[in-house]
């Protein structure tokens, strides 16, 4: 019954979202991230509901939200941490945090930790090069960041994580 | 007495725990009962001194950096709040008067001429310091007339490809249409380069201020700002600034009382490189997979739903109300050869004292990689610089005595690009690099020709069998016909230019393969 009612409360959502945007001259992307912004990801039986109020193919708008590597189709963890893999992140040794990241949270690029708490994204280049390397946890972008920086913000968004 | 104490706002300085340093501050003075007033400005862009705080005092700012929280009580200790009468200057942190240190002193900031001095959304602070001056002799122009100074100033494309501003408006100009678009091109995705963020986060009026000339030039009344979505804190910056600007009469119908309408909106990108290429860029602002456009139609004939439309750069249009306010000539008046005016250059990657450095063109790497940039912040050799993003070229120590000039790169078959440099020390590994490019390229393509979207993942393959060390004289053989299938048959930049990384990482550093 309850997921009934959460059903309905998300297609509620979904359906004020695209009255609001359907007339914005090219809203998809306004759209699209209004879900995300309020869902966390872009349900793929809202399609249907996209494509007929824009007037678009249901394929039109698959091919859109996967388009965009910032668009995700599930739902995330209850953070997403980013971690820089351009170039001058590299030149200050990025690599050895994203191995690290990888092996504390026992998770691929891509994935979510099992007790749901933390997303782990590649992201290229958070404009923090001065201050290389930098991740992002959430909203926040943090520079020059040791292998303990990375633990401690790793701790702070999931105290259920083991130091590694 | 209340003091003036300044802490930037601007999201490096975020990331070296500014917010933090900023309430332990305020928190500090009430235990001790002192008033203070904390300004958040922008960042300075002296980012190895973040975060960098400015203390106001009768003979101009004085800073201290970098400041951790735990050093604020030994900064209250020391006096800090009196700077100018106090012998705070014997603190280990203070750095003197901002305006003295040589990293800023030495440079020509133009474009960047308020940022770091300015609360990033206080309209009349920008005002107070000389912000909208340019728009208000534009008003007293005809379209044309601004076309043409921006013309005769020399400015060139900021974003990379150094076309002449001027004459892009032009084409605009001179087009029939009942509709008219300006683009900003905000989706700075290049490694390195971090010039647009400072703009739009420390200085959003001068954006806006710049993109509301070049619609009065060309007749246009609708401006996007397509922002790139990592980017969380520009955003709410620009959305501050723009409504307090409509709300002034700065944009929207009957700007300033003339005439003149001019809307602005900020969109936001959805993380794919090459919708910084501006047909891709377009697409998507249509709501559209950000698929790259054969060209012609040129944007500016046929661009953003089908309308002429100027596609800048963020810093090209940031640099127009200087242009506006002080004549073409001021401006043209800086640089060498054809590339006028000053470049905003990024320090970055492995490099001792990073940051952003505002200089005429001319300047050799080797002035900023060690004058400015104190060498490798591991301090080992630099031996590899890129310049220009992941689709620059790679630099060798021997090439360090180039210029910063569109045209001597391009004889050196490299790319000055949007003025990012990465430095990277002596432990890189070229092959790595090579690799990764095409790996870049792989993952952002956006599929539309077949060089770029199948040459990026056969290089990433042949580039492993080379780091693997199998045939390698014939894989590179390979890797060298391929590339020269990229450059020469691909749509746009992506796959055009990504064996510019690969074929000068083989080039200069043939060892490592």
């Amino acid at each position: 019954m309850q997921a009934l009612e959460e059903k309905q409360e998300l297609s509620n959502k979904i359906s004020d979202l695209v009255a609001e945007y359907k007339s914005m001259p090219g809203g998809l992307l306004p759209l699209l991230h209004a879900l995300q912004d309020n869902i966390g990801f872009i349900p793929e039986s809202s399609y249907a509901l996209i494509a007929k109020a824009l007037s678009l193919s249901v394929a039109e708008v698959h091919g859109v939200v996967t388009f965009y590597h910032h668009f995700r189709t599930q739902k995330p963890g209850r953070h997403v941490l980013q971690i820089c893999r351009a170039e001058s992140c590299q030149s200050m040794g990025s690599e050895v945090l994203e191995a690290h990241a990888k092996k504390c949270l026992n998770v691929d690029y891509h994935q979510t930790t099992e007790n749901q708490a933390i997303t782990l994204e590649p992201v290229y280049c958070l404009g923090n090069c001065a201050l290389s390397p930098a991740i992002m946890l959430d909203q926040d972008v943090h520079g020059r960041v040791s292998i303990s920086d990375l633990e401690a913000l790793i701790l702070e968004a999931d105290a259920s994580v083991a130091k590694a | 007495m209340t003091t003036k104490i300044y802490i930037p706002r601007d999201s490096s300085a975020l990331s070296m725990g500014a917010d933090k340093v900023a309430i332990a501050i305020s928190d500090e003075a009430k235990k001790r009962g002192k008033n203070v007033e904390i300004i958040r400005n922008g960042s300075r862009g002296l980012y190895w001194l973040e975060t960098m705080v400015e203390v106001s005092t009768d003979l101009g700012r004085v800073a201290y950096g970098p400041v951790k929280v735990k050093d604020v009580s030994s900064l209250f200790d020391a006096d800090f709040l009196n700077s100018a009468s106090s012998n705070s200057s014997a603190h280990a942190l203070c750095l003197g008067l901002t305006e003295e240190i040589a990293w800023l002193k030495k440079q020509q900031r133009l474009t960047f001429a308020r940022v770091g001095i300015t609360d990033p959304v206080s309209l009349d602070e920008y005002i107070a310091h000389d912000g909208y001056k340019g728009l208000k002799n534009a008003l007293s122009l005809s379209g044309a007339e601004i076309v043409k100074t921006v013309t005769e100033s020399g400015l060139r494309g900021r974003g990379g490809a150094a076309f002449p501003t001027g004459i892009k408006w032009n084409t605009v100009l001179a087009c029939q249409a009942d509709q008219k678009y300006i683009v900003c091109n905000a989706d700075e995705g290049d490694s390195g380069t971090f010039s647009d963020r400072m703009i739009m986060e420390n200085d959003p009026f001068v954006l806006i201020e710049g993109m509301t000339i070049a619609g009065i030039a060309v007749g246009a009344t609708q401006g996007y700002i397509y922002l790139r979505s990592e980017y969380p804190h520009a955003l709410n910056v620009l959305n501050e600034a723009i409504d307090k600007a409509e709300k002034a009469g700065y944009l929207g119908e009957k700007i300033c009382g003339s005439k003149h309408t001019f809307k602005l909106e900020v969109r936001r990108a959805a993380g794919a490189y090459v919708c910084g290429e501006e047909t891709s860029l377009l697409e998507s602002l249509e709501g559209k997979r950000g698929v790259v456009r054969f060209k012609p139609p040129l944007p500016a004939i046929e661009g953003l739903f089908g309308k002429p439309t100027v596609v800048n750069n963020v810093i090209s249009l940031a640099t127009v109300p200087i242009i506006l306010d002080k004549g073409a000539q001021y401006y043209a008046d800086y640089g060498m050869g054809r590339s006028r005016g000053t470049l905003p250059i990024q320090l970055a990657g492995n490099i001792k004292r990073g940051g952003l450095v505002e200089l005429a063109f001319g300047i050799t790497l080797r002035e900023l990689l060690y004058d400015y940039g104190g060498g490798s912040a591991t301090g080992r050799p630099i031996r590899a610089v890129q310049v220009g993003g992941p689709l620059g070229a790679f630099l060798p120590e021997s090439q360090f005595d180039t210029p910063l000039d569109y045209e001597a790169f391009t004889n050196i078959w490299a790319v000055l690009g949007h003025g990012g440099i990465v430095a990277f020390d002596d432990t890189v590994d070229m092959a790595k690099m090579a690799r990764y490019a095409f790996e870049f390229c792989a993952i952002e393509s956006c599929g539309k020709c077949t060089p770029c979207r199948i040459g990026s993942t056969r290089g990433v393959e042949v580039m492993d069998k080379i780091i693997a060390g199998a045939e390698v004289s014939k894989n590179i053989k390979l890797v060298r016909d391929l590339s020269d299938t990229m450059l020469h048959g691909s749509l746009c930049a992506l796959g055009g230019m990504t064996p510019y990384p690969v074929l000068s990482a083989m080039n200069h550093f043939p060892e490592d393969f």
